[in-house]
């Protein structure tokens, strides 16, 4: 059954095949040139399992090229190193890879890369980054055991009782199968993160000269790092995917903050940045600057500010809807960011297949006289407090938000800044939030599911407000296990519908992204998972 | 001489140890964990935090895990980052781009501050020395980021006269942050010269040396400056120290991949290991830096004996 | 108490502090920045003789609006009134600047004083953890210090303006030490000390009564220029996203908040700029001033 979801992939990739995909040099273009982009210091070795982080992603995107890849137009997962994933009760998923496709230093990609790679990083030893992402395969229990109190915790994490997941099994040269512990209709849209990618044999051999010297199956080679300066890569011609590079050399430059990067894209010194700062936003000044090298798309991103139900006031449901009706969306998203956020009215982000607008109904609309009644419910007068940390140009829409709900109900309403992310969700992380807090949220993998289960439902993985309703939870479940994609978004649609009395976080805006590149470039587009579309870059 | 600089490296190792213990310290003992926050809008996986808590030794008592550090750093190891590089290595690259803009700086500083500052002492109370004193107290009271952010608008953006971040720290590129970065220190030099001369104009061995017909270029250019610049120079030297460890601000603004982008990035995201690295090496230097100046300070004024 | 006596009786002979009043009244530079650093202390003080309006009022409506009749200084871009703010705002610069330049003085002297007048292993000891905190260099020392108090977040406003005055003074009194060892050293020698101590003076009587009033000419120069000076880290703090922060305003957290809209909202950034550098400026030219009459070299 679940077959008839994978359709839409297999029809893509066909439409890709015939779009762009044979590797023909568009007129008028300079395919030997090469390019450099905005990057942050990666903050993780460069191993595709223990990178979660932005600065570490950008390079490993380009060196690794994973089972499914979602496509530029609407972010919908693709084939890519898959031939095909079957499954007929969205528990037991068969993988065929493509064959003939090798690394950069020459040996094959098998079923084996997928299955060792997969199996190392969810070994609880290794301590990666990444592991939580396979806890759905079976058997993850076994090679990653839960610490019994906590990481911080004198006790040590009892040895796990196997080194594999039992979950994995390589059929043959190119194919194998993975055994989820649970039905989950969506599995297959998720793998196209780069923590799935394989790893061939030199990286088993040799951890430290990998890391020192990645090898991927992308459609980049790695050529050079210097720490904290930049990574440069280069185009790798033996590259048998159909997103081949119509450029050649990548070089990844570490800027310390964006404003400098933004002056050196105004000045041509930079080609891409894909993100530009607050004080190139502030009254449209890169229009002026930029001019026709604006580049800018709506990205997968939805703004919300979190409650902490596990602390006073904020277990209050009236509190909760008082709180989301007294930010006067349409005014921020138009003075702090200049219109770039789209106010938002539902938990899902509107790219979503699926997505249906006002599910938050009157409670994500400006209205201060029902805001007030609600407060009057309520019974709560005391201070309300919003934290966010400051490093990420959160500051200024905090405040601002801060400031409309202080003039809408009249109490006392006060941000709360964190000075670094690590801080501020370190606090998170503990539970120990004393106030409502920001929770910016990057679809994973596009699917109305991925903004739903792991934020909302009971104990899921970032459900750091501890909300909990069991109809929800239910509901989630029913859409899990339903038979079809279309029956799936119609249940998932009716547990997003549950959020709106309880507010467990308000949806604020979504984002339209405003890149900007160098007049060297031809083209340039914004992927909806808001980085450059290696993809399309031609050079002029 | 010599008994001398063994005691002031002696008297080093308390100092060495105080200083990289109370940073260390600071560091790691800060309530709750470093690694948190490591993986994004997620909780890192606990097996991630267990192996980094091993790899740094957060698991043993303060003093226990100092030790570890010292021995460690002893053999020459500077430990690694949560990202897997050596922090050895990392200094090592990002230490001479600071050296250079700190000399670059230097530089400016030395040869503006004390021309303005010698111009004007020698004319007391003139157009040009009241010039150089509502310059300099301006200096003096703006924010070196105002000055940094202020240029690279001006002339970078919209001017287009210098390029806006420095693309590759050639000692040309550096001249623009150099000059930013010297330039609170250039009123202080500039003052520090401006008084001095003042002070030995007047002194007996000017009056002598001019009584015995020697011509006053003489006078001015070796008699008074090599007298007037030992205070300079000490400032100077200190100067520099300061430069190599403050130019957070500096670097941040125009790019320059130096140590203190490095240490303000590894204090953000709780690189500890880092942050104690860079700051024993600054400390090594900083130290190393006032042994010479008072060293050099024997050299131009005889009046001093070091035994 | 000193300057009093000068005031009141100008025929007797004059003390240090007696000629450096005398000498100070008749300079200009002298009385301009005093009644600057008055209006800025009236400011801190009194911030409601200045405007009614409310600095804590925030209307996005009138955002990055310019100067007007209504507004002088115009609106930020959160439409906080930018006059009302940094009236408002004197208060937390100064109290930084004020208590920190305090504590580095009292602290500095203390153990330089004693530092000085015992000399031997104390003498030591004390210059040996001197050079520690003088060995990191200040912005990094003050980064280093205000993260881990920092984290554990949610700080009040005093609790803020503490921890920014606490790094602040960890961070520089071994300057004011260093200053006034050197000269406790030197008065030691001096004669009234030695005469002092044969008429069988006890050292806390020496300390206090003699030699304390001779040597603190150089650290109240110190100090001035100090103040200044940390008026100005503060801002840089902020600048860094460390220092102060709200719900604290002061000078510094407003040119943070301002820096991005440099170019659309000017004004936002040069009315605090412009009251920090001046304010800055005036301690810097009354501790030229102070100098100046106090070293009898420079007159």
């Amino acid at each position: 059954m679940s077959r008839a979801r994978l359709v839409p992939a297999a029809v893509a990739v066909a439409l890709i095949a015939t779009g762009c995909g044979t590797p023909e040099t568009p007129a008028g273009s300079n395919s030997d040139a090469g390019i450099t982009i905005f990057n942050t210091e990666p903050e993780n070795p460069l191993v595709p399992g223990n990178t979660t982080e932005v600065g570490g992603s950008r390079v490993l995107d380009a060196l690794f090229t994973g089972l499914v890849e979602y496509r530029n137009e609407d972010a919908q997962p693709v084939n890519a190193m898959a031939e095909s994933i079957e499954t007929k009760d969205s528990k037991l998923f068969t993988v065929k890879i493509k064959k003939g496709w090798k690394f950069h230093d020459g040996s094959p990609v098998s079923a084996k890369s997928f299955v060792d790679a997969w199996n190392w990083t969810a070994y609880g030893p290794n301590g990666t980054q990444g592991a939580s992402f396979f806890s759905q395969i079976e058997g993850f229990a076994d090679v990653n055991p839960k610490d019994p109190d906590g990481p911080d915790g004198p006790e040590k994490a009892p040895a796990p009782k196997a080194e594999k997941l039992s979950g994995l099994k390589v059929v043959d040269e190119t194919t194998f199968t993975i055994t989820l512990s649970e039905p989950f209709a969506v599995f297959p849209v998720t793998i196209g993160y780069e923590v799935f990618a394989p790893l061939p044999e030199a990286f088993f051999k040799d951890q430290k000269a990998f890391e020192a010297n990645p090898i991927g199956n992308g459609p980049f080679k790695f050529v050079s790092r210097t720490v904290g300066t930049d990574i440069k890569l280069t185009r790798n011609d033996d590259y048998q995917g159909d997103d081949k590079p119509k450029f050649k050399d990548l070089t990844l430059k570490v800027y310390q903050s964006r404003e400098s990067a933004y002056a050196d894209l105004v000045a041509n010194n930079l080609d891409f940045m894909e993100e530009l700062p607050p004080n190139a936003l502030a009254g449209q000044k890169y229009e002026t600057d930029l001019g026709d090298r604006v580049v800018q798309r709506e990205t997968l991103n939805l703004q919300t500010i979190a409650f902490p139900l596990y602390a006073k006031p904020y277990d209050n449901a009236a509190l909760r809807r008082a709180i989301s009706m007294a930010i006067n969306r349409e005014e921020i998203t138009q003075r702090i960011f200049e219109g770039t956020r789209k106010p938002a009215e539902s938990w899902v982000h509107p790219l979503m297949k699926g997505y249906q607008a006002g599910q938050c109904g009157v409670y994500c609309k400006y209205d201060p006289q029902k805001a007030k009644e609600e407060l009057a419910k309520s019974g709560y007068t005391g201070e309300i407090l919003l934290l966010s940390n400051t490093d990420g140009g959160h500051q200024e829409w905090a405040e601002a938000v801060a400031n409309s709900i202080k003039n809408a109900l009249g109490v006392d309403a006060k941000f709360v800044p964190s000075t670094s992310f690590g801080e501020f969700r370190q606090k998170v992380n503990a539970h120990e939030m004393n106030g409502m807090y920001r929770a910016g949220w990057i679809a994973d993998y596009p699917s109305i599911e991925n903004w739903l289960t792991p934020l909302y439902r009971t104990g899921a993985s970032s459900n750091d407000g501890l909300y909990s309703n069991p109809k929800f939870d239910a509901k989630l479940a029913e859409a899990d296990k339903a038979p079809s994609e279309e029956q799936a978004i119609r249940l998932y649609l009716e547990a997003e519908k549950m959020l709106a009395e309880d507010m467990p976080a308000i949806p604020l805006w979504s984002q339209t992204t405003i890149a900007g590149k160098s007049n060297r470039l031809k083209v340039a587009n914004l992927h909806p998972f808001r980085k450059l579309d290696l993809d399309s870059v031609e050079v002029a | 001489m010599g008994f001398y600089v063994l005691r002031r490296l002696l008297q080093m190792v308390p100092v060495f140890l105080g200083t990289t213990f109370l940073i260390y310290a600071l560091v790691w003992a800060v309530p709750g964990d470093p690694f948190e926050g490591k993986c994004g809008e997620r909780d890192c996986p606990a097996a991630y935090v267990s192996a980094m808590r091993d790899k740094f030794n957060l698991d043993d008592p303060l003093l226990v895990q100092y030790g570890k550090y010292l021995g460690n750093l002893a053999r020459g190891d500077f430990g690694e980052t949560s990202a897997g590089l050596a922090v050895g290595e990392r200094i090592a690259t990002a230490f001479p781009v600071t050296l250079r803009l700190a000399l670059v700086a230097l530089l400016i500083e030395a040869v503006i501050g004390i021309t303005a500052g010698v111009v004007s002492g020698l004319r007391n109370r003139g157009f040009l020395d009241s010039l150089v004193l509502v310059s300099t107290l301006f200096l003096i009271s703006i924010p070196v980021f105002v000055t940094g952010y202020v240029v690279q608008l001006v002339f970078g953006l919209q001017l287009g006269l210098i390029s806006p971040t420095v693309t590759s720290p050639t000692w040309g590129n550096l001249i623009v942050p150099g000059f930013v970065l010297a330039s609170l220190s250039m009123a202080y030099v500039a003052r520090l010269s401006r008084a001095s001369i003042a002070e030995n104009r007047r002194a007996d061995y000017v009056r002598t040396a001019l009584a015995k017909g020697l011509p006053q270029k003489r006078v001015v250019g070796v008699h008074m400056l090599r007298n007037s610049l030992i205070p300079v120079i000490t400032f100077l030297g200190t100067d520099l120290g300061a430069f190599l460890g403050g130019a957070i601000v500096t670097e941040g603004i125009f790019n320059v991949p130096g140590v203190g982008g490095l240490v303000y990035r590894s204090i953000l995201t709780k690189d500890g290991a880092m942050v104690t690295g860079v700051v024993t090496v600054l400390v090594l230097v900083y130290l190393l830096m006032t042994l010479l100046v008072d060293m050099l300070y024997a050299v131009l004024d005889p009046r001093i004996r070091y035994d | 108490m000193t300057d009093q006596i000068a005031v009141l009786a100008p025929d007797k002979p004059r003390g240090l502090f007696g000629d450096a009043w005398h000498a100070l009244r008749s300079r200009p530079l002298f009385w301009v920045s005093t009644s600057l650093i008055l209006l800025v202390v009236l400011m801190a003080v009194f911030p409601s003789l200045f405007t009614a309006a409310d600095p804590g009022l925030a209307q996005l409506s009138r955002s990055r609006q310019p100067p007007s009749s209504d507004a002088w200084f115009g609106f930020d871009n959160q439409g906080y009134d930018i006059y009302a703010r940094v009236i408002h705002g004197a208060r937390a610069s100064i109290v930084v600047g004020v208590l920190a330049t305090a504590g580095v003085v009292v602290l500095g002297s203390t153990i330089g004083i004693l530092a000085g007048f015992y000399g031997r292993w104390l003498d030591a000891v004390v210059s040996r953890i001197a050079d520690i905190f003088v060995g990191v260099p200040f912005v990094l020392g003050a980064i280093v210090i205000l993260t881990t108090l920092n984290a554990s977040g949610g700080a009040g406003p005093v609790r803020i303006v503490a921890q920014v005055v606490l790094s602040l003074v960890v961070l520089s009194w071994p300057v004011s030490m260093r200053i006034m060892r050197s000269t406790a050293i030197a008065a030691k020698q001096q004669d009234y000390v030695k005469a002092a101590r044969a008429l069988g003076a006890s050292p806390r009587r020496i300390i206090f009564k003699h030699m304390l009033p001779n040597c603190v000419a150089p650290v109240l120069v110190y100090s001035t220029i100090a103040l200044g000076a940390f008026i100005g880290v503060e801002a840089t703090l902020s600048y860094l996203g460390i220092g102060l922060r709200q719900p604290v305003v002061s000078w510094g957290v407003m040119i943070n908040s301002a820096k991005d809209y440099l170019r659309v909202a000017p004004h936002a950034l040069l009315f605090p700029a412009g009251f920090l550098t001046a304010t800055v400026l005036a301690f810097v030219m009354l501790g030229d001033a102070v100098r100046e009459a106090l070293d009898p070299k420079l007159r």
